[in-house]
């Protein structure tokens, strides 16, 4: 279903307990596009990636990702998508390398992938170290091999370049950059450099839409008033 | 089957390199049994009373190690991880249920020869084979309830409590069973086999247990 759109979100909502954490959010993201979800913590950025990752279940409004509809269709989409989260989703005690090889065999993937992936990120002479050795910044970038290991369609990246010194983000930007084709939605404290990679701009204040906007028909002053 | 073996070999591996469960339970039912061999000041024990010490020991030290289960899952990401990749969730079950067979098979090859030094007096030898067929089909019980009983608790706060206070009402009739089969063959001029009617019974208590954790277990990993 290539002419769906990556993401079509039409009145989404979410609760924890009695709080709301999303509430009415509707968005349309053509495939190849990429979304950058702006807002305060709390703001609900990561609620709303993890209902598009299939971890969570909206309650209330409708989603739709890669033209399946969630949560119904979740199998279906799973395979398609990669999250980057704030956990970096490794077990502390093996190694990198044994980590990826992990996530190799859940996705029945050949492991020499594994090879090239550490490469690619600069790991290769730390690869055999165990997770719990590593700096937050080496972390940060295995995390990125294990979400991209896959090749998936939809990258949900929750602020990808914590911990990233420059030239570590100049590695991995080839994986999860805008340059390789994939949609994206991302989240950043960074509110410029995400609109400067974005085709789209949410920005939640409290859950709820505060605009819904292309990069250019942004003022600056909106943002502003996001972080206020 | 390559799910479960990934995810198997995964826990093996972790647990070769942190020694987080089993040593634990290997001391708790050592030291259990020194507890008994005080407690009890007489030589040796024999009969339904060394089978009722003999199980109920396994039993609370398989209920340790069930409450390690799930935490790495938990603590480190590990649930998300697996929910995500275009598995049986069911394999999770199976993996663990299996990882927890072999860390309370391993405990026994250290807690049975420990128990027959320490408190048994009959010669374990001759009756050893019975005594490994009843185990292992308590092993199995207890691998599979204590597998879903801990991945309810790890959901909870207060999972230090809740995997006991679930788990030891759902084990009862499977300590009844393994404690009613292997006493004649821990007396002191008992059989060399178990009773027939009560491995029919553990074994009976362990395809209904993993046919409803089978069942349900996708449920539980749900938002």
């Amino acid at each position: 279903m290539p002419d769906t759109p990556a993401i079509e979100l039409r009145g989404v909502g979410r609760r924890f307990g009695e709080r709301t954490a999303l509430k009415e959010v509707s968005v349309l993201l053509p495939r190849g596009a990429t979304l950058a979800v702006l807002g305060r913590n709390g703001a609900g950025k990561s609620t709303l990636l993890r209902i598009l990752a299939t971890l969570l279940r909206p309650h209330g409004g409708e989603v739709e990702v890669l033209g399946e509809p969630l949560p119904r269709r979740a199998f279906a989409v799973r395979p398609k998508i990669g999250l980057l989260g704030h956990e970096p989703l490794l077990y502390r005690d093996l190694t990198g390398r044994e980590n990826l090889q992990y996530h190799a065999r859940l996705y029945r993937l050949p492991e020499d992938k594994v090879d090239r992936l550490l490469e690619a990120v600069g790991m290769e002479l730390r690869g055999d170290d165990a997770v719990r050795s590593l700096s937050r910044g080496m972390v940060q970038r295995l995390a990125v091999c294990r979400t991209v290991l896959h090749e998936p369609e939809l990258l949900l990246l929750d602020e990808p370049r914590a911990n990233l010194d420059p030239a570590a983000s100049d590695l991995v930007e080839p994986l999860i950059g805008g340059s390789n084709g994939r949609t994206r939605v991302l989240t950043s404290h960074d509110p410029e450099a995400a609109i400067k990679e974005a085709d789209l701009v949410l920005g939640l204040r409290d859950g709820q839409p505060a605009f819904l906007a292309q990069p250019g028909g942004l003022d600056a002053r909106q943002v502003k008033e996001l972080y206020a | 089957m390559s799910t479960v073996l990934a995810v198997l070999r995964k826990d093996l591996r972790l647990e070769l390199r942190t020694f987080e469960t089993l040593p634990a339970m290997a001391l708790f039912s050592l030291s259990t049994f020194v507890i008994f061999h005080f407690g009890f000041n007489q030589a040796a024990i024999a009969g339904q009373l060394a089978a009722g010490v003999l199980t109920v020991t396994l039993l609370f030290a398989a209920l340790l190690g069930a409450g390690r289960l799930f935490v790495a899952e938990r603590e480190q990401g590990g649930f998300d991880a697996f929910l995500l990749a275009p598995v049986d969730r069911n394999a999770l079950l199976v993996a663990k249920a299996v990882a927890m067979f072999i860390f309370l098979a391993v405990l026994e090859v250290i807690a049975v020869p420990a128990f027959g030094l320490l408190l048994l007096g009959p010669p374990l030898g001759p009756r050893l084979p019975g005594l490994i067929a009843v185990l292992a089909l308590a092993d199995l019980g207890l691998a599979v309830i204590g597998t879903f009983v801990s991945a309810i608790a790890i959901q909870t706060r207060a999972r230090d409590l809740i995997a006991p206070i679930i788990g030891l009402p759902l084990l009862i009739p499977a300590l009844i069973a393994t404690a009613r089969a292997a006493g004649p063959l821990l007396a002191a001029h008992g059989s060399g086999s178990p009773p027939t009617k009560w491995i029919a019974i553990l074994a009976l208590y362990d395809v209904v247990f993993a046919l409803i954790a089978y069942a349900v277990f996708d449920y539980l990993l749900e938002d």
